[in-house]
């Protein structure tokens, strides 16, 4: 019976969500607003039936209900309840309802948080919204059904795959596409702008937490999938720029570009058509991420089973949409003109350099993700491009949009002078030769890249330091009244400054773990002693264990450093039975430099084990460099200018004349 | 309106983009012919991934006997797909599986063969791809049937399939479908 109030449920939200696509669109041009309060109903009653339908799905796969197909492709009896929660979204069918969720979510959340906004604009907003998820029904209903029954019912179901049997992965994808679906709201804005034709700073305001909501999350979706990579797939790496990566990353680098061309938006009244194709792209890689993973296009690890019929209808469903879009956004944004010029050395014309340098870095990621497909379509011939592609080309650009987002946030909007901006950077400037120098003195003769990347992260980190100093004016005016500074100090600005701060940090964490990590590859026997740095691991040999769901061989390692026993290490070997597979479990032993990594690999005929063991410095910098990005974002989302609709005057007033709205 | 050209740029893309999408989801992979076919091997030393394995260099492929010679790398996804391949083909003692460890970083290939285990009898490290551009290798992988003369037999663009194997490679490693070589060096 669920499966089927599941299925019916689908249906009628198909239903509304035609309806709610048309009705409110045509009461936004007449300016009936019943009919675009009709639209903000419907988007509620959108998400109370998927709901509805998704909660049907998770009951089926914790009560293990094979008789459906999808259950019993994907779950087993005896996996453990989280997996068989996160079993929902483990699988092509059971992801989409994922997707189709969020979307409603987003779509009912604009409709109930709208108070401020103009209804014609509303109406436009949650049409689109509805449009969007019309398409992805169909595919959910039509061709990819999560509640299609199987007869005669099987007695247990074939299992989830192990590496996806994991905390951290099952986490990963709702996050992920809380970012990816997050991005339909900047994009329904932008076409509801488009027809309506006109942008403004009001418009940016509103447009902006949204975006900004987006990319927190999936700031967080990418570090959960790459933490996950790091300490599952058993290889110490974290980033492998696959095709399914690439297509999480690119629409992360665009909308991070629309954060920030939004601000001009929002600040100086130009760069309108600019900010306009990034949300409609922002949202456009989001979909064509999809039809990367769906379609089966590319060779990836992680792709779900490809089906061509299901990539067609992505393809079409692509071309209306992304081509409708752009289609027009030809048409309408020749008329959208900018109003604030500004000269060369302006805020405005850094954050043109930061959208500039995202979006080259974007079409260097596509060009890469792309080009194995296009060489195909030309030529028949089948490549795979690997990171030394994507590191030749990424530094490169990535380089200098660092030193630009160093001093940014200190130039004026309008007009600046560089040589004012870069006296107040002299402290900076110095610090990050000192740590330059010092670095190249350090690692004589040693990898260059190091030399770099510690000069990059040094300069942003301080920079920021610098920028929040700067701000609050310490030590130039009384304590007391810098204390007051603090307080005052607008929380996206706050967010601004510990995002960027997050991104120095994350590079310094990239340098230190790639260019001084160390690694000893070795078969060993029990008793044998391996020094890796200035940790020695002794083998204490192997036991079997077992787990809820498999069997594992776990080693010991007592991991020494001088005479001290400073831990216990155990990695594993798992076989799974359900599906057949083996898997490394890594183990992992934090410490404040860095990470202490071990993995146990297969056994040798003559009783040895071959063993991987890692010292990686500074890991950590990685993952606290992506958490500091999104608390950083989630801050600059609780100012409170965002939270009314628009900002209140005197607040404003004030906070100028102390110079913190600048 | 030469300033509105400037707003049909996406568009155009995105068109062109689709273009190749489309035709990317029919495409099946294709035999391509080689112009090294029917040509002598080139001259080169390639040193090992690491000390325990033996490098390659052209005399072990002209030691009388067909063998096989695998381009990868570890950062290629497609090798992983066909690797299995291999590692059934490496149970059969006949035949010689040789590899080409194309622009890899050492260490890295070795932590691949380890995970996914090793089937190549030797493994030439060719660091600057200098050997595999003489080769003609477009990109990894690739696969040469080489007959025991230094003879290029048949080569094979993108994963290795089964079909593949059993049709063009397996009668080639036992000396059907022969071309000659012309003289060379």
């Amino acid at each position: 019976m669920t499966a089927e109030i599941g299925q019916f449920c689908m249906i009628l939200a198909l239903i509304v969500a035609a309806s709610q696509a048309i009705i409110p669109q045509i009461g936004a041009s007449k300016r009936d607003y019943s009919l675009v309060l009709f639209g903000k109903y419907a988007a509620i009653i959108q998400l109370i039936l998927i709901l509805i339908a998704f909660l049907c799905l998770m009951h089926l796969y914790i009560i293990s209900d094979f008789s459906v197909l999808n259950v019993w492709q994907n779950s087993h009896s005896e996996k453990p309840l989280l997996y068989k929660i996160s079993g929902v979204w483990g699988n092509h069918e059971g992801s989409l309802l994922l997707w189709v969720l969020i979307l409603a979510l987003f779509g009912a959340a604009v409709a109930s948080f709208s108070k401020n906004l103009p209804p014609t604009l509303v109406g436009r907003v949650i049409s689109i919204q509805a449009a969007i998820g019309f398409g992805f029904l169909i595919l959910l209903i039509f061709l990819s059904n999560p509640f299609a029954r199987i007869s005669p019912t099987p007695i247990n179901g074939s299992g989830l795959n192990p590496l996806l049997q994991d905390p951290g992965l099952a986490f990963h994808p709702p996050f992920l596409y809380l970012g990816y679906v997050g991005f339909s709201i900047a994009f329904s804005f932008a076409i509801a702008a488009l027809i309506e034709g006109k942008v403004d700073a009001a418009w940016a305001r509103w447009v902006r937490p949204w975006t900004l909501a987006a990319w927190c999350f999936l700031t967080i979706g990418i570090s959960l999938g790459s933490w996950w990579a790091y300490y599952e797939l058993g290889w110490g790496g974290w980033w492998f720029w696959d095709p399914v990566e690439n297509a999480s990353f690119m629409p992360w680098l665009i909308g991070t570009a629309l954060l920030h061309s939004a601000i001009v938006v929002e600040k100086r009244d130009t760069l309108k058509s600019w900010t306009i194709l990034l949300a409609i792209l922002a949202f456009s890689f989001s979909l064509l991420g999809t039809f990367i993973v769906r379609s089966g296009i590319l060779n990836s690890v992680h792709s779900f089973a490809s089906d061509p019929g299901r990539g067609v209808f992505i393809l079409v469903f692509l071309i209306i949409t992304i081509g409708g879009s752009l289609a027009l956004y030809t048409w309408r944004a020749p008329n959208l003109k900018g109003g604030g010029l500004f000269s060369p050395i302006s805020r405005e014309a850094s954050l043109v350099i930061n959208n500039l340098l995202l979006m080259s870095a974007t079409a260097t990621v596509l060009l890469g993700t792309l080009y194995p497909l296009i060489l195909d379509a030309i030529s028949g011939e089948k490549v795979s491009v690997g990171p030394p592609y994507y590191i030749g080309t990424f530094i490169p650009i990535m380089t200098p949009l660092v030193v630009v987002m160093g001093i940014a946030p200190m130039i004026s909007w309008k007009r600046s002078d560089l040589s004012g901006v870069l006296s107040r950077f002299w402290i900076c400037i110095l610090i990050t030769i000192v740590a330059g120098l010092v670095t190249l003195f350090l690692t004589y003769k040693g990898p260059i890249l190091a030399v770099l990347g510690i000069i990059l992260s040094v300069w942003l980190i301080s920079g920021s330091i610098a920028d929040f100093l700067e701000r609050i004016k310490l030590f130039k005016v009384s304590f007391n009244d810098s204390f007051k500074r603090i307080i005052n100090y607008p929380r996206s600005a706050i967010g601004g400054t510990i995002a960027h701060a997050g991104v120095g940090i994350l590079i310094f964490g990239i340098t230190i773990s790639s260019a001084f990590e160390l690694e000893k590859i070795q078969s060993v026997k029990t008793g044998d002693r391996v020094q890796v740095g200035n940790y020695i691991f002794e083998f204490k040999g192997t036991e079997i264990s077992r787990g809820p769901n498999y069997d594992a061989i776990r080693g010991n390692f007592d991991v020494y450093k001088g005479n001290d026993l400073i831990i216990k290490m155990q990695p594993e070997n798992r076989s799974f039975i359900n599906p057949e597979m083996v898997t490394t479990e890594a183990a992992i032993y934090p410490r404040n430099l860095g990470d202490l990594y071990a993995v146990l690999g297969e056994k040798n005929p003559n009783n040895t084990f071959s063993t991987r063991l890692y010292y990686k410095p500074m890991i950590n910098c990685l993952w606290l460099g992506c958490l500091l990005m999104a608390l950083g974002g989630f801050i600059s989302l609780s100012d409170r200018k965002y939270r009314i609709g628009a900002p209140k005057k005197r607040f404003i007033e004030k906070n100028r004349t102390l110079g913190l709205y600048n | 309106m030469k300033q509105n050209l400037i707003f049909i740029i996406p568009i155009i893309l995105f068109s062109l983009l689709s273009i190749f999408l489309g035709i990317g989801l029919f495409l099946k992979p294709k035999e391509i012919p080689s112009a090294l076919i029917g040509k002598t091997i080139p001259l080169f030393n390639l040193p090992p991934v690491s000390e325990k394995l033996n490098g390659l260099k052209d005399k072990d492929l002209r030691l009388g006997k067909p063998v096989l010679v695998n381009v990868f790398a570890s950062w290629c996804g497609p090798c992983r797909i066909e690797h299995p391949l291999f590692m059934e083909l490496s149970r059969n003692p006949e035949i010689i599986i040789y590899a080409i460890n194309h622009k890899d970083n050492p260490s890295n290939a070795i932590r691949w063969l380890d995970l996914y285990g090793n089937p190549y009898k030797k493994i030439g490290s060719d660091l600057d791809g200098r050997v595999s551009i003489d080769f003609g290798v477009y990109g990894v992988p690739e696969t040469f049937v080489i007959d025991g003369k230094g003879c290029v037999q048949y080569k094979h663009i993108s994963v290795l399939t089964k079909e593949i194997l059993d049709r063009e490679i397996v009668p080639r490693l036992k000396g059907k479908k022969h071309v000659k070589c012309k003289l060379k060096q």
